[in-house]
């Protein structure tokens, strides 16, 4: 298992049907991503950014080929099986942010742990932790609208850490931010793939793109550019 | 997810947005407080008139002249098509029954009475000196009705207090002489009031011997004989025997109905028992209409919240958590309501014995708990399918709604 990529995707296709045409989101899609990297995937708008890492999140299936997640064929899975793997193994930061408007910072990012149905001494543990390292402690009470939007998705971060995943997904989390605040939620997400955590995001940003290790190039549908093409494959 | 987040989470879910929730709890109310308020005035019915002919006298028998028509096709009666007369002789025959502690005569009419130049139309009862304790009924002044020969009566007068009122005021009554028809009588007697009932009400009654009221309304026969059993266990006996006795009198010919207390009562339990399900069915059905709004608003909530279902399932919950957090709030809803209609429900019956403080309008402990059984069931039931549709929900697409 040394040799085990964290995510292998081969042949991986995903149709959506529009009325009479069909739509290849994801075309022959074929990629490996090890454990600990930092990939920044980047392409035009409706290029399947979106769709390629809503499938390695497990919110969608591939139409064909294989999903192997830390050597697990995942396709199979039965739907609770790929939930129990989305809340131990995957963290999600979305473009909007996606709080709870009724729950607090501290039960937002209390809530994958709440329906884990983690041990409540154990979660005030750790939220008290991730608002410390996150820099929430005051606004631990606050409701969502009662914050601004860097501090929203510094929520959102915490909440996709909170379970200690193998790989976060951000679906261009600066994408509703402005440039300085999008910088320091960026640092934030670099400082967690220092600590060993995989860390894919999904960037309109050529700028902020240039900072991951691995940048992946997608157009209609296919992985174009791959700056770590020189990897051996198998 | 454990239960008390479970709880938790339904009940943040249920206050963020408090108009729909207010609508549900209402409802789920309403239905409940109704099937509590109609089976409390159900059930009252029931007691009321339970209670009144409870009050009419204990182990009561009663004679009836003619035979009832349930008796079936009677060759004697094919004969001579006038029924024999239930007479005073064959009343006090019912005395010499081992099992018959007592007996009264009673013969009914209506007359006038006057006094100091006020008259009234009244209705006379004749009877004897054991009417007052076979009824159980109270006196307020004087005597009853002297015991002695049924067949020859004084020119006494026992009347009842509204009477009394009515023609003496503050004056005193007792010893007075009244007229009553073309006859002269002496008050020796006030009854008690005893209100509203069921029963012969005494109030604006007056009381003579039997004989005496036979002669005044020119008549031989009784209207009815009340019969006191010696015990309730011989109640059944103290028929038999009566129906025997005047069944001997009359030439071998059953011609009289006889009837016990019970019987009747029981007829009217089950009757009224009846009603009150009725009227509980119709009220379940206002459960059932909240049981749909329940279920229409659930489905508006789904539709509301499936960017946070999107979102519930990006963070790792199972379609089984989302139904059960859904169903959790139905039935939280629901049983909020429950509680709210069953409090309603008997504060509208406190209401309505306040108002009416004759009526018992309690209502019965299986309504009660009927009630808060449907409303949960029913809560739960409507939830099911929002529920189901959240847990189905596709997490990409509910994602990406705003
Ligand atoms: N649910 C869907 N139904 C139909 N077409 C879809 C759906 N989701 C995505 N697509 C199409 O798939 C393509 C890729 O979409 P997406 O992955 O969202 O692109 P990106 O994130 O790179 O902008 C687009 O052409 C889009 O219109
Ligand atoms: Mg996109």
């Amino acid at each position: 298992m040394m040799n085990e990529p964290l995510i292998a995707l081969s042949g991986v296709e995903r149709v959506f049907q529009l009325g009479d045409s069909e739509v290849h989101a994801l075309h022959q899609l074929d990629l490996r991503i090890d454990s600990g990297e930092y990939v920044a995937v980047m392409g035009p708008s409706g290029s399947g950014k979106s769709t390629l890492l809503n499938l390695l999140g497990l919110l969608d299936r591939p139409n064909a080929g294989t999903y192997r997640l830390e050597g697990r064929d995942v396709t199979t899975l039965s739907p609770e099986e790929q939930a129990r793997v989305r809340s131990e193994r995957i963290g999600f930061v979305f473009q909007s942010f996606h709080l709870v408007p009724r729950l607090t910072a501290a039960e937002n990012i209390a809530l994958p742990m709440v329906l884990a149905g983690t041990a409540p001494s154990e979660r005030r543990k750790r939220v008290d932790q991730a608002l410390k390292d996150y820099g929430l402690t005051n606004r631990a009470g606050h409701r969502p609208n009662e914050l601004s939007g860097g501090q929203r998705q510094r929520v959102a971060i915490a909440r996709a850490t909170i379970m200690q995943p193998a790989v976060i997904l951000a679906d261009e989390p600066t994408g509703n931010l402005d440039r300085a605040t999008g910088e320091e939620v960026m640092r934030l997400l670099e400082e967690l793939n220092g600590k060993g955590v995989t860390l894919i995001v999904v960037t309109h940003d050529a700028a902020l793109g240039a900072r991951a290790q691995r940048q992946l190039r997608m157009e209609d549908g296919e992985l174009r550019q791959d700056s770590r093409q020189c990897a051996p494959r198998t | 997810m454990r239960a008390p987040d479970l709880i938790r989470f339904a009940r943040d879910a249920a206050a963020g947005n408090p108009l729909r929730t207010v609508l549900l709890v209402l409802a789920m109310s309403i239905g409940v407080a109704s099937v509590v308020v109609l089976t409390a005035l159900g059930d009252g019915a029931r007691r009321y008139v339970v209670n009144e002919f409870s009050s009419l006298g204990t182990n009561l028998v009663i004679v009836l002249p003619g035979k009832s028509q349930t008796g079936g096709f009677n060759p004697g009666n094919a004969i001579t098509n006038t029924p024999r007369d239930l007479t005073i002789d064959d009343a006090q025959a019912l005395l010499r029954a081992s099992a018959v502690r007592r007996v009264a005569p009673l013969a009914v009419g209506t007359s006038e009475i006057s006094v100091g130049g006020k008259l009234r139309e009244v209705m006379v009862a004749g009877t004897t000196a054991q009417y007052i304790d076979v009824r159980r009924l109270p006196l307020a002044q004087g005597r009853f009705l002297a015991e002695g020969d049924w067949r020859r009566g004084a020119s006494e007068a026992v009347i009842g207090a509204k009477i009394r009122d009515e023609l003496f005021g503050a004056n005193p009554a007792l010893g007075q002489l009244v007229r009553i028809g073309d006859r002269r009588f002496r008050i020796i007697g006030i009854m008690a009031s005893t209100g509203q009932g069921l029963g012969m009400n005494t109030d604006e009654l007056v009381l003579v011997p039997v004989s005496l009221a036979q002669a005044m309304f020119n008549s031989n026969t009784l209207f009815r004989v009340l019969v006191e059993a010696n015990s309730r266990e011989s109640i059944e006996l103290a028929k038999s025997q009566a129906t025997a006795i005047l069944k001997a009198r009359h030439e071998g010919e059953e011609d009289v109905t006889v009837i016990t207390q019970d019987a009747v009562l029981a007829t009217f339990d089950r009757l009224l028992g009846t009603l009150t399900l009725a009227v509980a069915g119709i009220a379940a059905i206002s459960l059932a209409v909240a049981g749909i709004l329940v279920m229409n608003v659930m489905l508006v909530s789904v539709t509301q919240r499936t960017s946070e279902i999107g979102l519930l399932k990006a963070l790792g919950a199972t379609g089984g958590t989302i139904r059960t957090a859904f169903l959790t709030e139905a039935a939280m809803l629901s049983l909020a309501g429950a509680v709210l209609g069953f409090l309603l429900g008997h504060a509208g019956a406190a209401i309505i014995r306040q108002l009416y403080p004759v009526y018992p309008a309690y209502p019965p402990d299986w309504a009660a708990i009927a009630g808060l059984g449907t409303a949960l069931v029913t809560g739960i039931l409507f939830g099911v399918l929002p529920a189901r549709r959240a847990a189905r929900l596709d997490p990409v697409e509910s994602l990406a709604k705003r």
